[in-house]
């Protein structure tokens, strides 16, 4: 493999072509794990309707941590993600109301807009403004919640989801897979694509390992930051049209539950919190393992209190066993 | 004055400038407040302000040992609350009880403070992600002892400490003033405080010049935790009751970072003081005592606040304005 490092095998092996490093084989063995002692429990934890059922749950919060892993790559981290997601589903949704005739073909696409904008508001902050992100991104989500506060109190915008969205979300059209399930495909994709077969891609990696040695290389450091960052923008908001359709409705405060387990879901997949390195596999093993231990906890009635200790457990187990980070010694 | 005393002015005005910064910007804020009061400053409107206050200044004081260590500690706003579910249980009955529960509760929010710096130093896993992670732990813990709002606490100690001093001075101030004198002094003129700086400047050339590195972390993070815990204690004694609330503590969390942001800490560590944090969460209070003052419409009221937030962060974008070459910036 010639280039940039990418946390795969070094050796042109197989499960390195893949990104499969140990991470990753971890983290799926934990969802074989899971699925098993659910089976014991239940067996229609196999059933392929139950796990399709969380593949379509799961794909919100994969397109979501698609974004956030653009992000943390860079050794970067965007907190401005729920209200981004708000921002999305009901910019969306008001957009059916302000268009007229053309709303409800704009809608979606001008809900994802506001999202990069609000992203590209964050990389400008990031890159040029050189402040951490993690309160930059804290001080756009705060501004994104005021403008939603007030967009929703002032104007009494248009809150109801359209068909389209619906249809997106919910229904399932090719051989009973959900549709959603094809849109975190497509997201998937795209990601990698930019990832391994794109200039773009490798100075992601660049910038996450180094950025003061990218720059010198002669990567523009600063382009890759505002794109990465209007990308975790745009994907929030996607996800929260996506969960307007699902829920028929944009309410306040809908994206509140997707930033930790974003986060988690990325980190989980053998990302690194520092940047620099993982692969998109890992995310996709993140995202089920992290929806899959939420669905079971609360299949089996676990207390919400029991759920957030072990989910905290988890993650904690979950990092040491990948292996700890290097001792402080040069 | 002699050409030496000068330079160490400078040079003390130069370290301090973001405490500084801080301190006039909260001095012209208040003022602002207080002239727009219809009461003026009265001893109990000084008190209502400062009880809000001294929650957060706790709070953004805890979040300031780990980051001056280059870590973070996001599960501060979850200790908080875990102490004041934790409080609302036990500080009760007589006064020397609930001294007993005060002390407990102190002792366990050091306790979780240890655990998260045993993880990160021991366990060698990000803080960030860490703290994320047993801030779950500790957020379903308070849940567990308290699954819906209510509870008592001792109201000798609880109206001594919220009430006023000699009838003037809130003594919530006092506590503060307290804790400042017993645990950010000695800790910063401590060994391992002065480590904790190093730590942040340069982990490596810490080690490499024998600084006890993980003490440094353990100590850092154990007092984060002890500090959050007295913070969800004043809260517990301000509202007689305790609350597993969620967004109160992802409120506390993510205002702690604002606060030690507008305190002149540096968030890449080895920078900064607890007095600047405490002055940066009055800051944050007093942007929504303005609001409330100015009459503000509350539709318009948490954009304003995010705007101001945001403005105030990126004050600390002028330092671009004084490097000398770009390369300093990627730091």
């Amino acid at each position: 493999m010639t280039g940039v490092d990418t946390g795969a095998a070094r050796g042109p092996s197989l499960a390195g072509r893949f990104g499969i490093d140990r991470s990753v084989a971890i983290a799926f063995g934990c969802i074989l794990l899971i699925l098993a002692g659910g089976a014991l429990y239940s067996p229609a934890f196999l059933s392929p309707e139950y796990l399709l059922q969380q593949l379509q749950v799961g794909a919100f919060l994969g397109i979501i941590a698609s974004g956030a892993m653009m992000v943390i790559l860079l050794g970067h981290i965007d907190l401005s993600i729920p209200w981004v997601v708000t921002l999305g589903a009901m910019m969306a949704t008001a957009m059916v109301g302000w268009g007229g005739a053309a709303g409800v073909w704009l809608c979606i696409p001008f809900g994802v807009f506001c999202g990069a904008v609000v992203g590209t508001l964050n990389g400008l902050g990031v890159a040029y403004l050189r402040l951490p992100s993690m309160i930059f991104t804290l001080g756009m989500n705060a501004v994104a919640q005021g403008l939603m506060v007030l967009h929703t109190g002032g104007f009494a915008p248009l809150d109801q989801a359209t068909k389209a969205m619906h249809f997106i979300a919910v229904q399932r059209s090719l051989f009973g897979i959900p549709n959603a399930l094809f849109v975190w495909a497509i997201v998937g994709l795209f990601v990698i694509y930019v990832l391994r077969r794109t200039a773009f891609g490798r100075a992601v990696y660049a910038v996450g390992n180094r950025e003061s040695a990218a720059y010198l290389s002669g990567v523009n450091t600063n382009r890759v930051l505002i794109g990465c960052f209007a990308f975790s923008g745009a994907m929030a908001a996607f996800a929260g049209v996506l969960l307007a359709g699902y829920s028929n409705k944009a309410y306040q405060n809908m994206g509140d539950s997707y930033l930790l387990p974003a986060i988690a879901a990325v980190v989980l997949g053998g990302t690194n919190i520092l940047g620099g390195r993982g692969n998109y596999l890992g995310t996709i093993a993140g995202v089920i393992l992290i929806t899959l231990l939420q669905s079971i906890l609360s299949v089996m009635q676990m207390p919400e209190a029991g759920r957030q200790v072990i989910y905290g457990c988890v993650i904690i187990v979950m990092l040491l066993i990948y292996g700890r980070g290097a001792k402080a010694r040069s | 004055m002699s050409h030496g005393a000068m330079s160490n002015a400078r040079y003390w005005l130069a370290h301090n400038a973001g405490v500084l910064t801080a301190v006039a910007l909260f001095a012209v804020m208040f003022t602002l407040y207080v002239s727009n009061h219809s009461a003026g400053l009265t001893p109990a409107v000084a008190t209502t302000a400062a009880n809000k206050a001294v929650l957060l200044a706790l709070v953004a004081m805890a979040q300031t040992l780990p980051v001056l260590t280059r870590g973070l500690d996001l599960s501060v706003g979850m200790v908080f609350v875990l102490a004041n579910c934790i409080a609302s249980t036990i500080v009760v009955g007589s006064v020397g009880t609930g001294l007993l529960g005060v002390a407990a509760v102190l002792g366990i929010g050091a306790l979780a403070g240890f655990i998260n710096g045993a993880i990160v130093v021991w366990g060698r896993l990000q803080p960030i992600i860490t703290t994320l992670a047993t801030g779950a732990v500790y957020y379903g813990i308070s849940l567990f002892i308290r699954p819906s709002p209510g509870g008592d606490v001792q109201s000798d100690i609880a109206d001594l400490l919220t009430g006023q001093l000699f009838g003037v001075v809130p003594a919530a101030l006092v506590v503060l003033f307290f804790i400042v004198l017993v645990v950010w002094i000695p800790y910063r003129r401590s060994i391992l405080g002065r480590a904790a700086y190093a730590v942040g400047s340069n982990e490596q050339a810490a080690y490499m010049s024998g600084v006890p590195v993980q003490r440094a972390k353990l100590l850092a993070y154990t007092l984060a935790g002890l500090l959050a815990s007295a913070g969800g204690l004043m809260l517990t004694f301000n509202t007689y009751s305790g609350e597993a609330s969620a967004p109160i503590a992802g409120a506390y969390t993510l205002n702690s970072i604002a606060a030690v942001v507008i305190g002149g800490t540096s968030l890449f560590g080895g920078w900064g003081s607890a007095i600047g944090s405490i002055f940066g969460a009055f800051v944050l209070r007093t942007i929504e005592d303005l609001l409330f003052v100015f009459d503000l419409p509350p539709l318009w009221q948490p954009l304003f606040q995010g705007v101001v937030l945001l403005f105030a962060v990126s004050l600390g974008a002028f330092r671009i304005l004084r490097v000398r070459n770009r390369l300093e910036l990627f730091t």
